[in-house]
């Protein structure tokens, strides 16, 4: 059957929720392999000498070792291969985007489907997870060494589980009150459970890893407290983005009118979509207009449907070809009933009497020369204009750098555009202080904020070990 | 969590709070705010330091019970702890010396205005303080305030203490009475249609005005822009640039309008509340009776 199957060009489908039943809950939406069609896909897997899929994975996960225990049935040994080099493995197997990294590199992916990569890697996770055969790790002896790392995200989380199994005493710093940061207030739940993240810390947790939320540092503690008066011996700083990116245009302060942080941190963290259970309320719009094409703006736009809207539009300036959201999060909202809307922009926000939202002027584009980033710039269509009645808008253009910890931060040198200067290793210009993720790097993914953060774990302990103290760095601002 | 050390009643649905926060103590500025929770479930509520003792390692604060989660937050008695409090977030008062600062205070408004008088105080300031309130039983921290304070003036709405009417009548009188021009600005800080009638009286004296808005947040550290308020066509966030603005600068009618987004909500949740606070009291009287 395994030979039959490898030559199969199709990957064993997932199970997942009818569109129109998920459209109007908040459970997840693929529902995961059975053992057996794990077992099925993981057959496929050609098992090459020279993997390429390992060379697309940020961390370098042992793609084929975890793939053959999955198809000999080992499947709590799979997670543990995968754990070996990425801790995170439950939220990776959902969120990564696979088809341009690990999958992308798939020989089987030359004739038929690549192997499912992320869907085997989820799974095995998930059923470590789901029959309690989660193992602690050997840890190495304690060093006596003490790290902050500020901010509990992909990097962050990363980071602290890599230190604390080298012997390390780590602290996370966390802001909110609940840890996992994007994974916990940006993702929503019907993409990623918040259990799951849950779980994934409370691992770091058992590791011996102390966690302090409601945190905020550069307000309650600085970065120059947390290492001359609180004897940390580095501090990493993994904050993310964590600035919402508005237009400027008119109408845009109206009421009913979210930047995607806003409404997604109500809906996911806050679990304004079970209000009245939970306290914080949220606009549920009939007809909602998402601007911008990205994940945040799926993740926005399915919510907003989950909400009860009648009418999603998503509207993007440029086309198709150079959405940068994942195929899959695009299948999945065009599926829920997402109306896209390419080639145009808002310019204006019309409100009514009680200056809530009521409806969005927007201009049409046409693609022009290409840009600095590569894809062809939108220019606005002369006299091409539309009104679409609204109640509803999500700006989900981006973020930017948040200034409160680095403004507090003297000698932490900033590139033009706010964000950390650090070097390949993630040192910044500061001793003693690392930094990684998207507070470095802008939006990015999940899998590159947790390879930052596996890569300075790995220079902090060089550093911390090395034992001569000096700090050289390549960090430097702009 | 934090422990909540003493609970006052100040007035009738207003709660003074002393709770356990050193590394907010010690950070705490006139002007700083703070982010509690009551519970889980509960909302993010910003609130500004009324006060803090940095040896005790103490902050205190002051609220009045406006609907759900404040309604929470007054069931929560010293020895039980908040959910969480996060702090201090926002930019301290601007406190450097004048000749005299007129510091107007409405309603709940006088908690955090007496850091910052006390502030101005100690640098040799002259402060005429306006403390107003809609009835006698609503007023609070009299003598606090009047003790950081060269003239303190009360006004009621009903006149069942001190001048009856508005805070802007005597504001207006000062002004008018400046001749010499020695009141370096004015702090006017309480509901926000207060603050807006405030910033209007100013507004022809050319007096800087000073208020701190009380926009609605979630993060309260920048990240969601919810509370974000025009100052003349420029977008501001209320947690990070302030929650204090030049209040000639404020579109206080977009600022009302965003504090009514979710009026209705808000009343449906305060309503399903109490009648579950009620029922729950109920059952717990049934049950004492039933053996």
């Amino acid at each position: 059957m395994t030979e039959k199957r490898r030559r199969s060009q199709h990957r064993v489908p997932m199970p997942e929720q009818e569109p129109e039943v998920r459209a109007r809950n908040f459970k997840e939406v693929p529902l995961g392999y059975t053992p057996e069609q794990a077992r099925e896909e993981a057959g496929r897997c050609l098992r090459c000498k020279r993997p390429l899929c390992v060379l697309g994975c940020p961390v370098g996960v042992d793609i084929p070792g975890f793939i053959a225990l999955v198809a000999e049935g080992k499947f709590a040994e799979a997670a543990r291969r995968i754990k070996q080099t990425n801790c995170l493995p439950a939220i990776c197997g959902r969120v990564c985007p696979q088809e341009t990294q690990c999958e992308a590199q798939c020989v089987l992916g030359k004739k038929g489907e690549p192997a499912a990569i992320g869907r085997l890697e989820r799974f095995a996770a998930d059923y470590e997870r789901q029959h309690q055969l989660v193992e602690m790790p050997p840890r190495a002896p304690r060093t006596g060494k003490r790290i902050a790392i500020v901010g509990s995200g992909p990097a962050g989380l990363t980071a602290a589980g890599d230190l604390a199994l080298l012997g390390h005493d780590v602290t996370i710093f966390e802001a909110f009150h609940k840890p996992g940061g994007v994974l916990m207030y940006g993702i929503p739940e019907f993409r990623l459970p918040k259990e799951i993240v849950e779980q994934e810390v409370e691992y770091l947790c058992r590791l011996g890893v102390t966690l302090e939320l409601n945190q905020v540092i550069g307000k309650s503690i600085t970065v120059d407290e947390l290492l001359d008066q609180e004897g940390f011996d580095a501090v990493f700083i993994g904050v993310g983005a964590g600035l919402p990116a508005f237009m400027g245009i008119p109408g845009e302060n109206l009421g009913g009118v979210y930047s995607a942080n806003e409404y997604l941190t109500r809906s996911n963290l806050m679990r304004a979509y079970a209000f009245p259970e939970y306290d914080t309320p949220i606009v549920r719009g009939r007809n909602v207009c998402v601007v911008g094409g990205g994940n945040v703006a799926m993740d926005a736009a399915r919510t907003a449907r989950r909400l009860g809207a009648e009418h999603v539009w998503v509207l993007y300036r440029r086309s198709r070809d150079e959405m940068p959201a994942r195929a899959e999060e695009v299948h999945h909202a065009e599926q829920e009933g997402i109306i896209f809307k390419f080639l145009c922009a808002p310019v204006e926000y019309l409100g009514d009497e009680r200056r809530m939202v009521r409806a969005a002027r927007c201009q049409e584009m046409e693609l022009g020369e290409p840009d600095a980033s590569g894809r062809r710039r939108p220019v606005p269509k002369p006299g091409a204009e539309f009104t679409l009645e609204t109640d509803l808008v999500i700006v989900a253009i981006g973020a930017g750098a948040n200034p409160i910890l680095t403004r507090q931060t003297a000698g932490l040198e900033l590139n033009a555009r706010g964000y950390i200067a650090a070097d390949p290793s993630g040192r910044t210009s500061r001793r003693a202080v690392w930094a990684g993720g998207d507070i470095v790097t802008g939006s990015a993914t999940v899998i590159l904020a947790m390879g930052a953060g596996k890569t300075a774990a790995k220079d902090i302990h060089a550093w911390l070990t090395s034992g001569n103290g000096v700090w050289t760095t390549n960090a430097a601002g702009t | 969590m934090t422990r909540i050390l003493k609970k006052t009643e100040l007035a009738p649905k207003i709660f003074e709070y002393i709770v356990e926060a050193p590394r907010v103590a010690r950070k705490a500025q006139p002007g700083h705010f703070v982010i509690v929770m009551a519970d889980e479930r509960g909302e993010r509520v910003p609130l500004t330091v009324a006060d803090f003792d940095r040896q005790e390692g103490t902050v205190t604060l002051v609220m009045m019970v406006v609907g759900t989660s404040t309604a929470k937050l007054a069931r929560l008695e010293a020895g039980q702890s908040l959910y969480a409090l996060i702090g201090p977030l926002g930019q301290p008062s601007e406190i450097q010396r004048h000749d005299t600062v007129v510091m107007v205070a409405g309603g709940v408004g006088v908690a955090p205005i007496f850091p910052i008088a006390r502030a101005f105080h100690e640098t040799g300031t002259r402060i005429i303080t306006i403390q107003g309130a809609r009835s006698r039983d609503l007023l609070f921290w009299t003598d606090k305030i009047a003790a950081v304070s060269h003239r303190h003036l009360v006004t009621t709405d009903d006149g069942s203490f001190g001048r009856k009417g508005l805070v802007t009548e005597p504001l207006r009188e000062i002004l008018e009475q400046d001749v010499q021009r020695a009141i370096g600005c004015v702090y006017a800080i309480g509901p926000a249609v207060m603050m807006k009638f405030c910033a209007k009286t100013t507004e022809p004296f050319g007096v800087k005005t000073v208020v701190s808005l009380n926009s609605i947040m979630v993060d309260g550290t920048g990240m969601c822009g919810g509370c974000r308020v025009s100052l003349r066509g420029q977008t501001r966030f209320t947690c990070s640039d302030g929650p204090e603005f030049d209040g000639h600068l404020v579109d206080w009618d977009e600022l009302l309008s965003r504090q009514k987004i979710y009026a209705h909500e808000e009343k449906c949740s305060l309503d399903r509340y109490v009648e579950q606070y009620q029922a729950a009291r109920e059952h717990s009287t049934t049950s004492r009776t039933c053996p």
